[in-house]
């Protein structure tokens, strides 16, 4: 999406300047690493032969990256409407709630295809149903979304705790978590699908959740780009008081907008609940809701660019476990650290090479740079 | 008697204990935010204040010498978020979110580097840590019914980092409502324009009050390292950066009623323990988890304005750009 007070042409603006920020993100990284008295060429090495080497490998890089897809969606239609949804983790969390419940009260009863689509909608419901309060507050009350969503996260950790040790809990078990889920519950694992087909691959936690991520991609592009919906999310996006002006209800748009960035976000507990753990169990969505937030940023909010952005942060933490693996030096932390980086230079410091871009654009080609 | 009076005083005690730092990052929160930047990064900045000061504890032996490396630490950050959001105009959420995410990875990283603890550091002793100070004559006091353990338990014993920070509360209160400064400051946080226009620089200003908040939550940083604890635990801050901002907003900006917030919630942390499986007349008993979580809904409860309203600087998130 280009910015439209830029003065650069679309391509640098979309495709070049995000390229070197991420960049810079990962030189620094490099640096970090030279510093810790470790070779960063080799640790790059390890990295992507750890994400994209094997099989196994690389399902585990499009098993994180299905996350990072849905929570990164989340941030982007929320950006969409000029809105910060810092609450994906909450979202992530009591989304997967949701369909453990709907797995736990039903999985005796009903057959896969029935439960699949009852634990979607469970999903984006309790997640939707999480981001509904803070943007109700946001839009009839006027109380800072971002302030609230962060209290939501905490209150989602405090409440799946009491939920896990007090109620859920499978009985007679010291450690708190459900019972496991029957396994009509489960949604099949890549490895199992593609070998019904015949194609034998390594097992790896990669379900077919990453279908519903690429499906939901495309849900969210046709509903950005090309539904009244979309049009005035991006409408009160760009000027809530000139949207007024159009007919458009900021505050309804505000739900709207918030709702469905719960819903994605909650379908994390469709990949993590019943794809893989196939039962409640704490701390399932940690740091994924985080991470969203730096997918939507690489990915300037657009699906594709998230594809690409969750792709990179999946192989980051698939190649960042293998690197800690064989270097003990390297804990999974650095890849913390880069996604801090690259959360600061694409996004907090997306504007600071703008400028001398445009300087230097101008000197290259007088005369084309485009009026703003 | 003696003994319930005796928990009182001990509950109280571990109150003040656990919101030294809430009070110091809020009151860091309610400076920056007075001056109209958002800062989400305090959890960050304390965290990086505590790695930075139990490391340069240890390796000088000396609490002061971490304290002041904690600081550094922060300030540094500080800076950065500046540099982010004031200099080159970049979203205060968004740069916030990016320092807290780097130091939660940076501390452990540095951490194994450097002392191959998995991400700890070595335990702080002797000079290393801040010690309890006891007040003269606290333990001649300590018998006398009623004002004996009010002196010698909960008066006295605390680390001077404790003193500091309840402190910090007046000399903030002064520094914002007494000096030219606080004037400049609260006129740069619901103004900028005609701070501007006055001949003042709100960069000027905003990157001050960036540097107060820098040394504010160095102090609460290393007060957890080297004060509270001994050593440096990964996530050692625990999220108590944003019950500060909570507090903050709970008490509306001001810096009394910010101290009065943050003690309700260091209260609430304290009593959560001692009320887990305790049958309470009239309520029952009362989950942990819930008391763990009523900081964050009553500020949630406070926002949507059930409880009087809690109004923002007005400029504050919004970076300014000067006209031309």
């Amino acid at each position: 999406m280009a910015d439209p007070s830029s003065k650069l042409p679309t391509w640098v603006d979309v495709g070049l300047l995000p390229l070197i920020n991420v960049a810079l993100a990962f030189v620094v990284s490099g640096l970090l690493i030279a510093a810790l008295g470790q070779d960063p060429f080799e640790a790059t090495w390890i990295m992507l032969r750890g994400a994209f080497g094997y099989e196994e490998s690389l399902g585990y890089t499009f098993y994180y990256t299905t996350n990072f897809i849905f929570t990164g969606l989340a941030v982007a239609v929320a950006f969409h409407a000029g809105l910060f949804n810092i609450g994906g983790e909450g979202q992530a969390y009591i989304g997967g709630l949701g369909v453990a419940i709907a797995c736990l009260a039903l999985d005796q009863y009903l057959p896969f295809g029935l439960l699949l689509p009852i634990c979607i909608l469970a999903a984006a419901l309790f997640g939707a149903g999480w981001a509904f309060i803070p943007a109700y507050l946001l839009a009839k009350r006027g109380s800072h979304v971002v302030i609230t969503t962060i209290m939501f996260n905490f209150i989602a950790a405090s409440l799946m705790v009491y939920l896990l040790v007090n109620v859920m809990i499978k009985p007679g078990q010291m450690s708190p978590e459900s019972r496991e889920f029957t396994s009509n519950a489960w949604l099949p694992y890549m490895h199992e699908v593609l070998g019904w087909f015949g194609w034998e691959v390594a097992q790896s936690p990669l379900n077919l959740s990453l279908l519903w991520a690429l499906v939901c991609c495309v849900l969210v592009w046709g509903l950005i780009w090309h539904t009244r919906w979309g049009y005035e999310i991006r409408a009160v996006g760009a000027n809530a008081d000139a949207a007024v002006y159009a007919g458009i209800s900021p505050s309804k748009i505000i739900i709207l907008a918030m709702c469905l960035s719960g819903a994605l976000s909650g379908f994390v507990g469709i990949n993590e609940i019943m794809g893989v753990q196939h039962r409640l169990l704490l701390d399932f969505a940690a740091g994924y809701g985080f991470t969203g937030i730096a997918v939507s940023l690489m990915g300037r909010n657009h699906p594709v660019g998230i594809i690409l952005a969750a792709l990179l942060f999946g192989a980051l933490y698939q190649g960042g476990a293998e690197l800690a693996f064989e270097n003990s030096a390297f804990s999974p932390d650095l890849i913390v650290v880069i996604q801090g980086l690259v959360v600061l230079f694409s996004g907090a410091l997306s504007y600071m090479l703008r400028g001398p871009m445009e300087r230097l654009y101008l000197r290259l080609s007088p005369g084309r740079l485009v009026e703003g | 008697m003696g003994e319930d009076f005796l928990l009182i005083i001990l509950t109280f005690d571990a109150t003040i204990r656990v919101s030294v730092p809430l009070i110091l990052a809020a009151l860091a929160g309610l400076i920056v935010e007075r001056s109209g930047v958002i800062d989400i990064g305090l959890e960050g900045k304390m965290l990086a204040a505590a790695f930075a000061a139990a490391a340069a504890a240890y390796a000088t032996n000396s609490a002061w010498l971490g304290l002041g490396a904690g600081i550094v630490a922060s300030v540094l950050l500080a800076l950065l978020h500046g540099f982010a959001c004031i200099t080159h105009r970049g979203n205060q959420i968004v740069s916030g979110v990016a320092i807290n995410i780097l130091v939660s990875g940076l501390t452990v990283l540095l951490g194994i580097s450097w002392f191959s603890l998995g991400g700890q550091t070595p335990p702080l002793t002797g000079d290393a840590r801040f010690k309890s100070l006891t007040f003269p004559g606290a333990e001649a006091v300590r018998d006398i019914p009623v004002l004996g353990p009010i002196y010698s338990e909960l008066l006295s014993g605390h680390n001077i980092l404790v003193y500091l920070a309840f402190l910090t509360v007046p000399m903030v209160w002064w520094l914002v409502y007494r000096t030219r400064f606080g004037l400049r400051l609260r006129a740069t946080g619901e103004n900028p324009a005609a701070v501007d226009t006055a001949g003042i620089s709100v960069i000027r200003m905003r990157y001050l009050a960036l540097i107060l908040c820098g040394i504010l939550c160095g102090i609460a940083g290393s007060y957890f390292s080297t004060g509270h604890g001994a050593g440096f635990l990964r996530e050692m801050t625990a999220g108590k950066g944003f019950i500060a901002l909570a507090a903050m907003i709970f008490g509306k900006w001001r810096p009394v009623p910010v101290l009065f917030a943050c003690l309700l919630f260091g209260f609430l942390d304290a009593i959560a323990i001692r009320l887990q499986g305790v049958e309470l007349p009239l309520i029952g008993e009362m989950p942990v988890q819930f008391i763990q979580a009523l900081p964050y809904i009553l500020t949630v409860v406070l926002l949507a304005g059930f409880i009087g309203r809690a109004i923002a600087p007005k400029a504050s998130g919004v970076p300014y750009v000067k006209e031309h």
